[in-house]
């Protein structure tokens, strides 16, 4: 148990340095015009990436498995302009579905 | 008066723009209180982890390793990793934070994946109200629903069956999209998730985040 509050108070104390390194030292002030163009593309850089991990990672080994198949029906939702909620629910729905009939 | 509701307009805004989040925020809540239980982190632990951490995929890439019979430095060092990435997500939106110190490190932490999406207007710019509005939303939701998850779990099965797992990675795509609106951004896409998927077999867990992260270098412009 005692490694399991070592392991939270750790995540934590780092976390909360992290989200309040840059507002703390940078707060209020405007960014240098050329670190605009790199900070415009942090969001789709990051939010690619955390997605095609939380799809097609298992620990550390590359796996195609329903996971996709919840991706595919998100990407359908997605280009048939469905609200977002929509879009989790589809995606959700068709992995369970791939998962049962697997 | 005039003033407070300024400042509470784009709140509400915020608030507003995060409505459709707060169901498969709570569904992710939940699956971590449930994987956390399941790793044998208790119930009140997990609690204090989405409390003080608030960051669904740092806290599962922990509660995953300590699952799987991990070392405590790895479960670490691995939700470490992977939440560095605020390091450069805050930096981005620091011009929007003001006032004393510890009032800039309490609103630092409504800084979410998620808030911060809905808050970014483009050409790198991004919108205070809409920030704090969502973070405030999202930060009880993500509280509450890891309690539900923690205590409640065992009555509620097994998120995987119920497909939560490819939830998150829907809303992220959910959010990706609207981002894309230019050459550069869908290069900063391609490329992320490129570097990303490259490094799973070969980084530790969390680098490749940070890595892709790494990507958006190819916007700096010459002066």
């Amino acid at each position: 148990m005692t490694e399991v509050w070592i392991t939270v108070a750790a995540v934590g104390v780092f976390t909360i340095a992290f989200k309040a390194l840059g507002p703390v030292t940078l707060g209020g002030r405007t960014l240098p015009p050329r670190l605009l163009g790199v900070v415009e593309l942090l969001p789709p850089a990051l939010l690619a990436a955390l997605v095609v991990t939380q799809v097609f990672a298992s620990e550390r080994d590359l796996v195609v498995d329903a996971r996709a198949v919840g991706l595919l029906a998100a990407i359908s939702a997605l280009l048939l302009r469905a609200p977002i909620l929509v879009v989790v629910v589809v995606a959700a729905a068709a992995t369970a579905l791939a998962r049962a009939l697997a | 008066m005039g003033a407070v509701a300024s400042e509470q307009a784009p709140l509400r805004e915020g608030a507003r723009r995060v409505a459709p989040l707060v169901i498969p925020a709570a569904a992710f809540g939940v699956s971590f209180g449930v994987l956390a239980a399941a790793a044998g982190m208790g119930t009140f632990a997990p609690i204090v982890m989405s409390a003080t951490t608030f960051s669904g995929s740092g806290q599962f890439a922990a509660a995953s390793i300590l699952d799987e019979g991990g070392a405590v430095v790895a479960a670490i060092a691995a939700a470490v990793l992977l939440n560095s990435r605020y390091v450069p997500i805050g930096i981005s939106v620091a011009p929007l934070f003001r006032g004393a110190t510890w009032r800039r490190v309490l609103e630092g932490q409504l800084i979410v994946d998620e808030s911060w999406a809905i808050a970014n207007c483009g050409q790198g710019r991004f919108d205070r109200g809409l920030l704090i509005g969502a973070g405030l939303v999202l930060y009880p939701c993500w509280v509450l629903s890891t309690a539900v998850g923690a205590v409640a779990g065992d009555l509620l099965g097994d998120p995987e069956q119920l497909g939560l797992d490819a939830a998150f990675p829907a809303l992220f795509l959910a959010l990706l999209v609207p981002q894309l609106g230019s050459r550069r951004a869908l290069a900063a896409a391609f490329g992320g998730a490129a570097v990303a998927l490259a490094l799973v077999p070969i980084a530790p867990a969390g680098l490749p985040i940070v890595a892709a992260a790494g990507v958006c270098l190819i916007g700096w412009r010459r002066a």
